[in-house]
């Protein structure tokens, strides 16, 4: 040390720290030799994180299985043929297979109701097997039951599916654009929550009569409700990263910047909610179908099946209201597991809880 | 380009945000504003860089992107290449999206998780139409090459990066539709010290081989000193001075900037320069200070002709001045009992016990008498109306000194009256070589 930088002075730069010193900063971290420890070429975000944890989920799969199961059930239980006005193979049978023992229409009126017992199995008629009974009109509950599932699980996937075409885009504008806009959607959206669903439903099926897609009209007037609000709020938080300010810098016009940088990024909690509300619709369809409000009275669809057999339990006939009662209740339950399987699965701190609780978070 | 026109020019820029409110204030017009930048023009040459520097929430970054137009400027004008661009339409921006490009703080939010580094950059190319196909592939390995990066890794995703490659992945896209001038909003903030330099030679050195000009937003000084042509330093929304690096770090100079490099870390152990410790905080910027916005902290207020202060006394009244109409002191926990009770507030405001003019302690005495009573606005506006200062009543420009341009009354011959430590300029004689005007 020499004399002079001993002494305690006000002078500043007489030791200098060259940090920006190239050539040692380059020769100290070589910069792209270094490889990721995890070798992920396979890394594919989010989605792909969250279905290798949906995987591991037991419970999840199990009611993934049973609905898929149903699902078959209903496709396979009855032929299927294209209408004659249809553009391709007009009035052809596509699917041939036939599952249900009866056709579901096959009316015994005379008879009527049938206890569900292992003889009818044996003595089977050309009217079913029985195996769940039959209702008023003689005709087979497993059979209905089997076919009925098209129409529920049908307006189940179909209402969600149509209530998330119109929530989306909505909830992206009003999340987006803000402003104006997002005032008008987002108090629409308050005043539909505001009327009671029922009323609402009666009101479209007054207008509009009974029907498959009547009901399922009146299901998404307000199924599209709660994916509005909540791509709105993800949309909120998603639109302040810098890559959707760098997308905008490099000129990107805002359909594209929506698409590509943000909805991918706030699509999971939807995603879990849809899951979620297909359970929750099938059984509205049913309450629909139950307060006679659903498809006409002769389909086999299960809240129907219920309506037409209300009194049938007080009077000691249990198998009438309760085959298709306990598929409402087998199929929401799935519903359920999946969709707590998902929203698991989406959860990044999910799987941690036992063996990472401590520690600096 | 003609040399007589920068690159860069921006004229009384302002940018002002609503704040928060509810649908009842707006019907009642009870909206305020937040002047984030309150009237800023800079300039920018060809392969120059502007180092940005102020506080958090001065405005730095409100600037950098109301240049680039990503938020409405709400008045003023920003010139490019002689075109005004906060009057263009939007197809027309979208071509000049090209010329300007940005740089992000935060690398792990600036680049979208869910795409692969060739999606990320290859979206500039794709938009502008620039490369397509085989030579796209090309044109991406290129500029991962000339950022540093190994172009094999073009088909990973972001999380498979560390900080310092996430930001030169960010610069590769700037890059990529070859840009003339890149904002670089706090680029080496969010990395440590290491990977800030290696980031701060890359960009020199692009900006030696393709003539970029930045505008360098940061809040540490010596990052900014190592990059800048030029350095602004910002207070509240405007610029308090602005200059070369040599001209900043030489008198005379903003109060300011002089306290905010008296805080720059000495590692000489036997250094013992002084630190100059600001009073309070920013003021809100919704309501920001008359005159200089400044006044209210700045250890070098021009006292009253009128009086005979010292300046730590003139300090501690200006604080007792500002404490007041901000209704900011605590009268009930103090002890009770006036004599007591003057003496506290004394000690609190760190007035000696007597000042050493006798007109201004009767003064202070007064005010004093108020505030113990809780009279605040009274007593506010006896201080205001005796102890006239020009800091709080006239809003200072930037002028030409030996060193830089500064926009503080220090300066202004028109106040010469006030204490100055380095020489104002009368005349602007030597001014010519302070700015860099081309």
């Amino acid at each position: 040390m020499s004399s002079e930088t001993s002494q305690r002075t006000t002078e500043r730069g007489r030791i200098r720290v060259s940090g920006f010193d190239v050539e040692r900063v380059e020769s100290r971290d070589p910069l792209s030799s270094w490889e990721p420890d995890l070798q992920s070429e396979a890394g594919r975000g989010r989605l792909e994180y969250a279905w290798q944890r949906f995987k591991r989920n037991r419970l999840a799969l199990f009611g993934a299985a049973t609905i898929v199961f149903m699902v078959l059930l209903a496709v396979f239980s009855r032929p299927i043929s294209l209408p004659n006005g249809f553009p391709v193979l007009a009035g052809q049978t596509v699917q041939p297979f036939s599952l249900a023992p009866a056709d579901p229409a096959n009316q015994d009126v005379l008879t009527g109701y049938r206890e569900p017992t292992l003889e009818n199995l044996f003595s089977g008629t050309a009217t079913g097997l029985y195996l769940f009974g039959a209702d008023w009109a003689g005709r087979d509950i497993l059979s209905r039951v089997m076919y009925g599932g098209r129409w529920s699980l049908s307006i189940g996937f179909i209402a969600v599916a149509m209530a998330l075409l119109v929530g989306i885009p909505l909830g992206s504008i009003a999340g987006y654009y803000g402003g104006k806009v997002d005032e008008i959607i987002m108090r629409l959206v308050d005043l539909l929550y505001a009327f009671p669903f029922i009323v609402l439903a009666i009101a479209v099926i007054a207008v509009l009569g009974r029907g498959y897609w009547e009901m399922i009209l009146a299901l998404v007037v307000v199924g599209w409700l709660p994916y509005a609000r909540i791509i709105r709020g993800e949309i909120l938080s998603v639109k302040e990263n810098e890559y959707v300010t760098a997308a905008k810098a490099l000129g990107s016009r805002d359909r594209s910047i929506i698409t590509r940088h943000i909805l991918p990024n706030a699509m999971a909690p939807v995603i879990v909610q849809a899951t979620l509300s297909i359970g929750t619709t099938v059984l509205v369809a049913a309450a629909l179908g139950f307060i006679g409000l659903g498809l006409s009275p002769a389909s086999a669809e299960w809240g129907v099946m219920l309506n037409v057999e209300q009194d049938a339990i007080a009077r000691g006939r249990w198998w009438a209201g309760l085959f298709p009662g306990l598929a409402i209740f087998v199929f929401v339950m799935a519903i359920n597991l999946v969709g707590d399987g998902v929203r698991d699965a989406f959860d990044p701190q999910g799987d941690q809880s036992d063996t990472d609780t401590g520690g600096l978070r | 380009m003609s040399g007589s026109e920068p690159l860069l020019r921006v004229e009384g820029l302002e940018k002002y945000y609503e704040s928060e409110s509810d649908f009842i204030d707006r019907l009642l017009g009870r909206q305020q504003n937040v002047k984030a930048v309150d009237g800023v023009s800079f300039e920018i040459n060809e392969g120059e860089t502007l180092g940005l520097v102020g506080e958090s929430g001065c405005g730095k970054s409100s600037i950098g992107r109301s240049i680039l137009r990503l938020r409405e400027p709400t008045a003023g004008s920003v010139y490019f290449k002689g075109q005004d661009i906060t009057t263009l339409s939007d197809s027309e921006l979208r071509d000049l999206r090209k010329e300007m490009q940005i740089i992000f703080q935060n690398p792990q939010s600036s680049l979208n998780p869910r795409l692969t580094v060739n999606d990320i950059i290859g979206e500039a190319l794709d938009i502008h139409g620039i490369e397509s196909g085989v030579s796209r592939d090309a044109r991406i390995k290129e500029l991962l090459d000339r950022v540093g990066l190994n172009a094999s890794h073009a088909n990973r995703y972001p999380h498979e990066f560390s900080g310092g490659q996430l930001q030169r992945i960010g610069i590769a896209r700037a890059l990529a539709v070859d840009p003339d001038f890149i904002v670089c909003d706090e680029p080496v903030s969010a990395l440590d010290v290491s990977v800030q330099a290696q980031i701060l030679n890359l960009l020199e050195d692009l900006q030696d081989e393709l003539g970029i000009a930045y505008l360098f937003i940061a809040h540490d000084l010596s990052v900014v000193e190592h990059i800048a042509d030029e350095i602004a330093v910002m207070y509240l929304g405007k610029i308090a001075e602005i200059g070369s690096p040599e001209e900043l770090f030489a008198p005379p100079q903003h109060p300011y900037t002089e306290a905010l490099l008296s805080a720059i870390p000495e590692p000489d152990p036997l250094w013992e320069g002084d630190r100059i410790l600001l009073e309070g905080s920013v003021p809100s910027p919704i309501d920001p200070p008359s005159g200089c916005k400044f006044h209210t902290r700045c250890p070098r207020v021009i006292p009253p002709a009128d009086y005979d202060f010292e300046q730590s006394e003139w300090r501690a009244v200006m604080s007792l001045r500002h404490r007041t109409r901000e209704a900011d002191i605590a009268v009930e926990t103090f002890d009770a009992g006036e004599a007591a009770l003057m003496e506290s507030l004394r000690d609190e405001l760190d007035l000696p016990p007597t000042l050493s003019d006798p007109e201004a302690e009767e003064v202070v005495q007064e005010a004093l008498r108020l505030v113990a009573d809780e009279e605040f606005a009274r007593a506010a506006s006896l201080l205001e109306e005796t102890f006239e200062t020009p800091c709080s009543t006239d809003e200072p420009v930037l002028r030409e000194t030996d060193a830089g341009r500064v926009a503080c009354h220090l300066f202004d011959p028109a106040y010469e009256s006030g204490p100055t430590r380095g020489t104002p300029t009368d005349d602007g004689s030597a001014a010519g070589s302070a700015t860099s005007d081309d």
